[in-house]
């Protein structure tokens, strides 16, 4: 648990983003501060429209906020440029998407290796280091297979294995089972708490359904761009 | 890194490969284009070259009147020129090495029962190194053959027609009115440039000519052949000179005489091939600058279909310089591709031209070179404006795609 020498993983404050100007101006993120350290499991829920997405891109600095701090292990990125946030999510984080984001005629391997690319890392260490990630989520087997030859549960996790592969310190992920039925949702929750449990990897999720948000140990709860509640989960209190 | 890019170039190219290879038609048919015809071009001015030296690379030609060199320019009102000219030009000007008198007449050469049409030309045994003739048979006229004798040589052309495979040399043929004995004959030269054959001739000594046949000792063309060393320039302007003073022409008052050199011959020649490359590269420009635009709207094309492939590339990581890169890459590869495709397809058309225009293939790397060079550069600069559309997504927006 946090020790008070150490800055925080993640640490929001007053963050805002709005979306248009003037009339048509969109507080999509309206003050948003929390805290997140290494290893938690975070759910995000609340309505439609409540901010969570964007909320999940901020933190993944896919988007800048509008005012307010954003410090990561302690550095100030809220106001990176384009090219500095595309360094920090190379080295730092990984994303899972609803719809997967798997490349079309790739094999699930090399879609596990294009992050490793981007880190300029040698052809047989991607390899090794996308089988090994597929190891981890079960698809060893499947490695060759195109993202059409694999069912929706196969692709999250091939999807999942291209966020871990890079050794990210934090995966977010965006309604990961919003496309699959509740039988591969859960396999996918599983599988990601198996992961923050056994390897300590750090998650922020968001999802509609609460039988999901129950897999995470914190939940936190918006509306209309605002935290209105943070506390633990059943799993987290145990 | 830049591996990775340029598989990824590939990759993408040969999944649609019609649609790659349409998009690159007029890249291929633009340096196809310039490829044959330059290769033809280098082909056809080897050929000319090669055809004036047959006729004397050092050569000029003095002929009366003024305008172009050729049959008839010795007759008519124009004043001919005489022995004593030769003369003149060989001892004053250092410029000129060897003067000899032509005369020419359509003649019919007759041997048995074969006879045959042909042009006998009046000259001395100068004449042979002036036009670089060489003697596959016989000799050269000696001194005594120039007082008037009646002795001929022949080309190769006139020796198959009157003779067939039967040796000419020490026979006696009849021309006009006159019976002379064939005492040489030319190795052959073939076809010139224009055509003609230039092995269907039978030289005379002049004198012969004069007397014989032609009646007059009017030299109708001088001969001349430069000192090596000597610019055609100078010795063009000193024979100019001498022949004004000889002619009494005033200061002011045109030659009434014309000086041909094999410059202006394959100058004129040259002239021709170069025109016809120039309208061709017109072509060829216009034929890259659409060829670039079609690699241009298919790259936007590209652009539009991957947006969601950009924004999951920038997502783990890549930077926009990283996705400009690769669809930069991409439209070079796409065009360098097509460039080859031209360079095949322009010497495939060359060598079959070289063929039926009877010249020499001759493919020129420096144009190859430039082809490429140039493929490349309609891929940066028609693949840059796409490609930085690329790179200007907004990853969210893109992933939204
Ligand atoms: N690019 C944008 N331009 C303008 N408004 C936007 C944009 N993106 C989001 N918004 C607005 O910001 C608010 C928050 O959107 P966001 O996508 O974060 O909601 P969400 O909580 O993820 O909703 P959902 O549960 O439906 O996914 C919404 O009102 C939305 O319309
Ligand atoms: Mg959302």
């Amino acid at each position: 648990m946090p020790s008070d020498a150490q800055p925080p993983l993640i640490e929001l404050r007053d963050i805002t983003r709005v979306y248009g100007i003037g009339e048509a101006e969109v507080h999509a993120l309206d003050g948003v501060t929390l805290r997140i350290e290494t290893g938690e499991f975070v759910a995000i829920m609340g309505p439609s429209g409540s901010g969570k997405s964007t909320a999940l891109n901020v933190l993944g600095c896919l988007d800048r906020p509008t005012s307010g701090a954003y410090n990561f292990h302690g550095t100030d990125v809220a106001n990176l440029n384009r090219d500095q946030r595309a360094l920090l999510r190379r080295n730092y984080l990984g994303f899972v998407f609803q719809g997967y984001n798997l490349l079309p005629r790739m094999s699930a391997m090399q879609n596990v290796e294009l992050p490793l690319i981007y880190k300029g890392m040698s052809r047989s260490d991607r390899v090794e280091r996308a089988r090994v990630a597929l190891e981890k989520v079960g698809l060893a087997g499947r490695a060759n297979h195109d993202p059409s030859e694999l069912s929706g549960g196969q692709q999250q996790r091939v999807a999942i294995a291209r966020a871990l592969a890079g050794d990210p310190q934090v995966v977010l992920a965006d309604e990961p089972t919003g496309n699959l039925d509740t039988k591969l949702s859960i396999e996918i929750m599983e599988l990601l708490q198996k992961l923050n449990r056994d390897e300590g990897l750090t998650i922020i999720m968001v999802t509609h359904e609460r039988e999901m948000a129950e897999y995470a140990r914190r939940l936190i709860w918006m509306v209309d761009g605002k935290v209105e509640s943070d506390r633990l989960t059943v799993k987290g209190a145990a | 890194m830049l591996w990775e890019t340029f598989k990824l170039a590939f990759q993408a190219i040969l999944r649609n490969p019609m649609r790659s290879f349409l998009t690159v038609l007029g890249v291929v048919i633009g340096v196809a284009a310039v490829i044959a015809m330059v290769t033809i071009g280098n082909g056809s001015t080897a050929q000319v070259t090669a055809d004036v030296e047959t006729f004397g690379a050092n050569r000029l030609m003095l002929s009366p009147g003024q305008g172009r060199m050729g049959p008839g320019s010795g007759s008519g009102s124009v004043q001919p020129f005489a022995q004593s000219d030769v003369d003149k030009i060989v001892d004053q000007l250092s410029s000129i090495e060897i003067a000899v008198p032509t005369s020419t007449s359509q003649l019919v050469a007759v041997y048995g029962n074969e006879n045959y049409q042909t042009s006998v030309t009046g000259t001395n045994s100068g004449y042979f190194v002036v036009a670089e003739w060489t003697l596959s048979a016989g000799r050269s006229f000696t001194d005594s053959d120039e007082t008037g004798k009646a002795v001929c040589i022949l080309g190769a052309t006139v020796v198959e027609e009157l003779f067939g495979n039967a040796d000419p040399l020490g026979e006696d043929i009849r021309l006009e009115n006159i019976s002379c004995e064939v005492i040489g004959v030319l190795e052959a030269k073939g076809a010139s440039t224009f055509g003609t054959d230039q092995d269907d001739l039978v030289l005379i000594p002049f004198k012969t000519y004069a007397r014989r046949i032609a009646g007059s000792t009017d030299v109708s063309m001088i001969s001349l052949s430069m000192r090596d060393g000597v610019s055609t320039d100078r010795a063009v302007n000193d024979v100019t000179m001498l022949m004004r003073e000889i002619r009494r022409i005033d200061p002011g008052e045109e030659d009434d005489f014309t000086v041909n050199t094999m410059e202006q011959l394959s100058s004129m020649l040259t002239g021709i091939s170069d025109v016809l490359t120039g309208l061709l590269s017109a072509v060829a420009a216009v034929s890259l600058l659409v060829g670039g635009i079609g690699i241009m709207n298919i790259m936007l094309v590209s652009v539009t279909e991957r947006t969601r492939e950009i924004g999951i590339r920038m997502a783990v990581g890549a930077q926009a310089s990283q996705v400009l890169l690769q669809f930069l890459v991409e439209a070079i590869v796409l065009s360098v591709l097509g460039g080859a495709i031209g360079i095949a397809l322009g010497m495939g058309f060359a060598a079959v031209g070289a063929i039926l225009l009877d010249i020499p293939f001759i493919p020129d790397p420096g144009i190859i070179a430039l082809a490429f060079a140039f493929s490349a550069a309609v891929g940066i600069v028609f693949g840059y404006f796409p490609a930085r559309a690329a790179a200007r997504l907004d990853p969210i927006e893109a992933l939204r795609h």
